[in-house]
């Protein structure tokens, strides 16, 4: 199995304290960087060919020389510790039990992109992580690792946490900067991208948790190393979230030529109860749902793409044979609705329709037209709004339609359910 | 005309009613509180106090559990925004209460793994047991029951958060009781903590 790179430490009790990390080699790839002008650091990155971990798994380097080096204006590092996708939770592994990888990442993207301010935006949720965070600055600080001329090079970089209050939205990119103003987090429209208008009017990179803390790794490992992990154009070590029906649920370091069935039933113990395998989610609940004849496929960017779907944030929810996917559909839906931040009509709108058809379809009082109108009302929403929401929240809805179909005829025709689950309640409370 | 040509123009879909907090009663942020908050306020640019809005609202609700019309515009004094610029974060935000709390909200995960896991289960048991639905609270004022979105720690569902800080992992329908009850008896030292972080004691 691959030797973790970014989780090699997180099972060893002080793993997250300055000490533990500076004793194993932490803040070295710093010093390195320190002695690097920005353009070579952003060419590594270049050439390591890593892409966001966020869900786009667009390429670092490229966003990072998308930003101007004549602009007079302060320019920004953002880290999105957002992490809401359903199904993710590779980024509160690296927070909790490795934050000064991520420190020492953020000031070298910082360096690279000309930034001398770096927020890292962790979710309302989190709060246990921000104040093991906050205290762990603190030390990272009086050591001379981050705040002003650090460690005595007249480099600056100053590191704060800034807590959200619960709203998925906020991990857009623009949205997080809107919630970082102090407003509601709403997606701006782009262009301008935030590499030229960003935080507070200023240029800004916005870079999720795990693509920072690859950064340390090549400049200390070198591009050539990182790029010749996995398989080309998406190299590095990357996190896999497993969650659902597996024996085994958690975080997972693979190499992107991983497939679906190694993961799930090498690395997460197969399946609970050793049942059968019915639907895959294999990015976060915005990626489409895979079936079975699907396991065989690279978990790379590109391998989810020719298989139907996405690799998105890299979690991985299964769901076994008694799974109702209409019900499935319901859930993440109200998830939706309830998370979509009401500045485009199309989605805003569109998801409480989804929403009331599904209810009504699992009430038992679907009609047949039910489920081409659930398909109209998908293709009003998708590519109409300002930010991939739109297009996240009928991925759940299209691709169990597309591959179940027939279990929602016959949900329809029977009104109940095909497929009985003995993990929902028998009375159901609330909106579920 | 309705949104969707095949959808009637059917009931309760108009979205529009306006959300109106109660005054309550005087407010002003504690010295400790406010001395806080000004530092806070030192991590943004001078011009840029907004930021630390999220961070002031959550002081109201340490100081008095949830966000009043007298809060809000004593935040946008100490800010220097507009009371219309508060209300707009506060009614956005699902971490913001608006309305009293109990003792102890728990918020209980709802989404895809942890419902795949049971949630429905535990907060299904969780009412029963409490005698109360979906965001009432217990008529002592103890606990408040309330559903959330993806609270990001799939692998260790189903998860209840409570009081907007306080991690509980695996908790299991059948031992709902039991949580309670070590609630009611020892306070907040009956949640099981985050589990990585556990491992480290």
């Amino acid at each position: 199995m691959f030797e973790p790179v970014l989780t090699k430490y997180v099972n060893e009790p002080n793993g997250y304290t300055l000490d533990f990390y500076v004793q194993h080699g932490g803040y070295q790839a710093m010093k390195t960087a320190l002695g690097l002008t920005p353009d070579a650091i952003i060419d590594s990155v270049k050439k390591s060919g890593l892409r966001g971990r966020g869900g786009a798994g667009f390429p670092t380097g490229l966003k990072w020389s998308f930003v101007p080096k004549d602009n007079p204006k302060p320019k920004y590092l953002c880290i999105n510790a957002d992490e809401s996708e359903p199904g993710t939770f590779k980024d509160h592994v690296l927070l909790e039990r490795n934050p000064h990888l991520l420190f020492e990442g953020c000031v070298i993207a910082c360096r690279a992109i000309g930034a001398k301010t770096c927020y890292i935006y962790i979710r309302g949720e989190f709060y246990h992580l921000q104040k093991q965070l906050e205290a762990e600055l603190v030390k990272a600080r009086a050591a001379g690792y981050v705040g002003t001329n650090i460690l005595g090079s007249g480099e600056d970089c100053d590191i704060w946490v800034h807590r959200g209050a619960g709203a998925y939205e906020a991990g857009e990119e623009t949205a997080l900067i809107e919630s970082l103003e102090g407003k509601r987090a709403q997606p701006r429209l782009k262009p301008p991208f935030p590499a030229v208008v960003g935080l507070y009017g200023c240029p800004t990179v916005v870079n999720n948790v795990e693509t920072i803390c690859n950064v340390p790794v090549i400049i200390e490992k070198g591009a050539e190393w990182f790029a010749s992990i996995g398989p080309e154009k998406n190299t590095g070590p990357k996190l896999f979230c497993v969650s659902g029906h597996v024996k085994k649920p958690g975080v997972y370091e693979a190499p992107m030529d991983t497939t679906l069935r190694q993961l799930i039933y090498d690395y997460a113990g197969g399946i609970r109860g050793d049942r059968q395998l019915k639907a895959v989610i294999p990015g976060g609940s915005s990626t489409p749902v895979l079936l079975p004849d699907k396991l065989d496929t690279h978990l790379s960017f590109d391998g989810m793409v020719a298989a139907g779907s996405m690799l998105g944030s890299a979690a991985v929810i299964v769901m076994d044979e008694t799974t109702s996917m209409v019900w499935v559909a319901k859930n993440l839906i109200h998830f939706y609705k309830h998370e979509s931040c009401g500045k485009c009509t199309p989605c805003r709108e569109g998801v409480d329709w989804l929403y009331k058809i599904l209810d009504k379809i699992e009430r038992g009082d679907g009609e047949p037209r039910d489920v081409d109108l659930l398909l109209s009302v998908c293709e009003n929403i998708g590519g109409k709004t300002l930010c991939p929401f739109g297009d996240a929240e009928i991925a759940p809805v299209l691709s169990t339609i597309q591959h179940f179909r027939a279990e929602y005829e016959t949900y329809i025709r029977t009104g109940q359910s095909p497929v009985q689950s003995d993990f929902r309640a028998a009375e159901p409370v609330g909106a579920h | 005309m309705s949104f969707h040509p095949q959808m009637p123009y059917g009931e309760g879909w108009h979205k529009s009613d306006r959300f109106i907090p109660e005054e309550g009663p005087a407010f002003a942020f504690t010295p400790e509180h406010r001395a806080q908050l000004e530092e806070l306020c030192t991590h943004y640019p001078p011009e840029r106090r907004k930021s630390a809005i999220i961070s002031a609202l959550y002081m109201v609700q340490a100081q008095q559990g949830h966000i009043t019309g007298n809060a809000m515009r004593h935040v946008a004094e100490v800010i220097g925004c507009s009371t219309a610029d508060v209300e707009d974060v506060v009614t956005y935000y699902v971490m913001f209460f608006t309305k009293p709390v109990g003792t102890y909200v728990l918020q209980v995960c709802r989404t895809l793994s942890c419902a795949l896991n049971g949630a429905e289960k535990v907060t299904a048991e969780l009412c029963r047991h409490l005698h109360v639905k979906p965001n009432e609270t217990t008529a002592d004022g103890m606990f408040t029951v309330m559903e959330f979105e993806c609270l990001g720690a799939c692998d260790r569902a189903p998860v209840i958060m409570v009081n907007n800080e306080h991690w509980h992992e695996c908790q299991q329908p059948g031992d709902v009781p039991a949580l309670v009850e070590g609630l009611r008896t020892k306070g907040l030292a009956a949640l099981s903590g985050c589990h990585l972080v556990k491992e480290r004691t």
